[in-house]
């Protein structure tokens, strides 16, 4: 599957609470979460982004809270795809188990600017940057992590398991 | 050989011997959600059309919004409750209610050896008392209340040694803000932290929970302490059930070692907007404060209490502060006014609410409008935390958060 999108760029450590603030954690429906999505570092990014736009970060994208709602948000606002230098844990998995797609790439990220168009072919891990030409490598997942993947996620993982 | 985790982890997983990196299958003894995140939890666990694995081994609490404070968390926890009812899972009724961290341990529904997940990032506070303890999102929860396991990633462990003797008024709060201040908040990324040396063995159990607690603020998967004769002092009239306590090998295999000298820090704060963002205590400059916090999983425990109140003793809060005090659970609430620390506090001009995580995470009980900057004992400062994007968290610990709410700005109780 091929991503394409224009990029929104954030520094390092972007924590889940400006991603979802947790006035908003009240509900859980995802378009509702949608719209309040980077609220607190970026409070225009809902009205200005497009579906299929790319968050590009620094390390630690995602520290913080358990909140599911941050993947959710983001996922459910339209974004493609998160590419950062390094994850933490907890929004790792959360995002690899709603199918959020998420790539990590030092180089993309210190070569990427913000507004710049990239295509992402997920299955290759290959991100190709439409504006300067140049194409990079994300880390490769983990066997088991693609077997998640493309199960579709862990509660479709699980429902074959207990099949 | 092994470290403590990879103990824990290896007798979860039916294996001899786990390794850092190792993907596992990992059997849980319990599986925790509150009431933000188990809603989602819940929707997801009914995807998979089975029944839950075992009601005893599964528990909601809700304590982020409690008592609720509108009627979206109303129906929230309507939501769980009705799901507990039906399937005989635990559930922590208003009133009875803690915040979850202090709540589960103190009532030893968690004990050593266990392998805990909850879909709250704070659940590596049980490594205080050698269980492995993790935080992880709803998908997770509600996938491993069908089966009773879930996948895991062995951490590699980072070993921290604290030598020597803790200064006045230093606490456990401060090493993990000096930790974090040295590693960052991510220099223990999807580690296990292992806490030892004399500081360590000297702290209370207190102490232990709230540097446990703050593990995930380096990044790491979890935070654990060896169990002692204090943790077990601890479990003594808690524990029900028989639990196993686990060891680290004398040879286990660090990834990295950090050794300091505990008698060298100071009491620390962690400035806006990251906890790693520390200064020691005389460095701090004139910072003045519009509220001060005491309370939440990591500094409501009942020792806490008692260092702020002795502070507060015959002393009044700023006139321009407003002073919130929140309690871990509702025997500590007792115990507060038993002992005669909720007197102190309201003679002080401070509220004492119910245990709540309330203002923590910006939920309610003490929200900051724009401009406005507070000193708290909780354990995250990042933008808009307690409120308004453009307010202000310091993070620190009770004696320094109840000295600053009496001063007005933050302070040292011993410049007060």
């Amino acid at each position: 599957m091929k991503l394409k999108g224009q990029v929104h760029k954030y520094g390092a450590n972007v924590d889940t609470d400006v991603i979802i603030p947790a006035r908003y954690l009240n509900v859980s429906d995802p378009l509702e979460l949608a719209k309040h999505c980077m609220e607190d570092i970026d409070a225009q990014f809902v009205k200005k982004m497009k579906p299929g736009d790319i968050i590009v970060a620094d390390t630690n994208f995602g520290c913080g809270s358990s909140r599911e709602h941050a993947p959710l948000s983001i996922k459910s606002a339209g974004v493609s795809c998160v590419i950062a230098k390094t994850f933490a844990r907890i929004f790792f998995r959360n995002a690899i188990n709603i199918g959020l797609p998420l790539l990590e790439c030092v180089e993309c990220v210190e070569k990427t600017k913000n507004g710049d168009t990239l295509e992402v072919d997920l299955a290759a891990g290959k991100i190709l940057n439409l504006s300067t030409g140049l194409v990079f490598t994300a880390k490769p997942y983990p066997d088991f992590m693609s077997e998640l993947i493309k199960a579709g996620g862990l509660i479709n993982y699980t429902k074959k398991r207990l099949a | 050989m092994m470290t403590l985790a990879e103990k824990i982890l290896a007798a979860h997983s039916g294996k001899k011997k786990v390794i850092a990196g190792e993907f596992i299958n990992c059997k849980v003894d319990l599986v925790m959600a509150n009431d933000v995140t188990a809603p989602i939890a819940i929707n997801e666990f009914r995807k998979l059309g089975v029944k839950v694995f075992n009601p005893k081994k599964i528990v909601f609490v809700p304590d982020h919004f409690t008592p609720n404070k509108d009627i979206n968390s109303a129906e929230q926890v309507k939501m769980i409750r009705e799901f507990a009812r039906e399937t005989g899972v635990g559930f922590f009724e208003m009133g009875r209610v803690g915040i979850e961290h202090v709540l589960l341990p103190d009532k030893g529904i968690v004990l050593p050896g266990d392998v805990v997940i909850g879909a709250d990032s704070h659940t590596c506070t049980y490594g205080a008392i050698g269980a492995f303890s993790t935080g992880m999102g709803s998908t997770d929860i509600g996938s491993a209340m069908a089966t009773g396991d879930i996948w895991m990633k062995v951490p590699h462990t980072i070993k921290f040694v604290f030598r020597g003797k803790l200064n006045k008024w230093v606490s456990g709060k401060d090493l993990i803000l000096y930790t974090i201040g040295q590693i960052g908040v991510d220099g223990a990324l999807y580690a296990s932290m292992e806490f030892a040396g004399e500081a360590i063995e000297n702290l209370s159990m207190s102490g232990r929970f709230t540097i446990a607690n703050m593990a995930i603020e380096a990044g790491a998967k979890a935070g654990l302490f060896k169990v002692d004769k204090k943790t077990l002092e601890y479990l003594a009239p808690r524990a029900k059930r028989k639990f196993k306590v686990y060891e680290p090998d004398a040879d286990a295999e660090y990834s990295q070692i950090f050794e300091w000298d505990a008698s060298k820090i100071e009491p620390m704060v962690a400035f806006p907007h990251l906890p790693s963002n520390t200064k020691p205590i005389s460095k701090v400059g004139e910072v003045r404060i519009d509220q001060s916090v005491i309370g939440s999983c990591t500094n409501g425990r009942l020792e806490d209490l008692q260092i702020a109140a002795k502070i507060f003793k015959g002393k009044k809060v700023h006139p321009e502060v407003r002073c919130i005090i929140l309690p871990g659970t509702q025997e500590i609430y007792l115990e507060a006014m038993k002992l005669g620390l909720v007197e102190t506090f309201v003679k002080a001009g401070a509220v004492f609410s119910t245990p709540t995580c309330g203002p923590c995470l910006g939920g309610h009980m003490g929200i900051l409008a724009k401009g406005e900057r507070a000193i708290s004992t909780t354990n995250r400062n990042f933008v808009g935390r307690m409120g308004s994007p453009k307010s202000e968290v310091y993070l620190a610990n009770p004696a320094i958060a109840a000295a600053s709410a009496i001063a007005g700005r933050i302070i040292s109780p011993e410049d007060l």
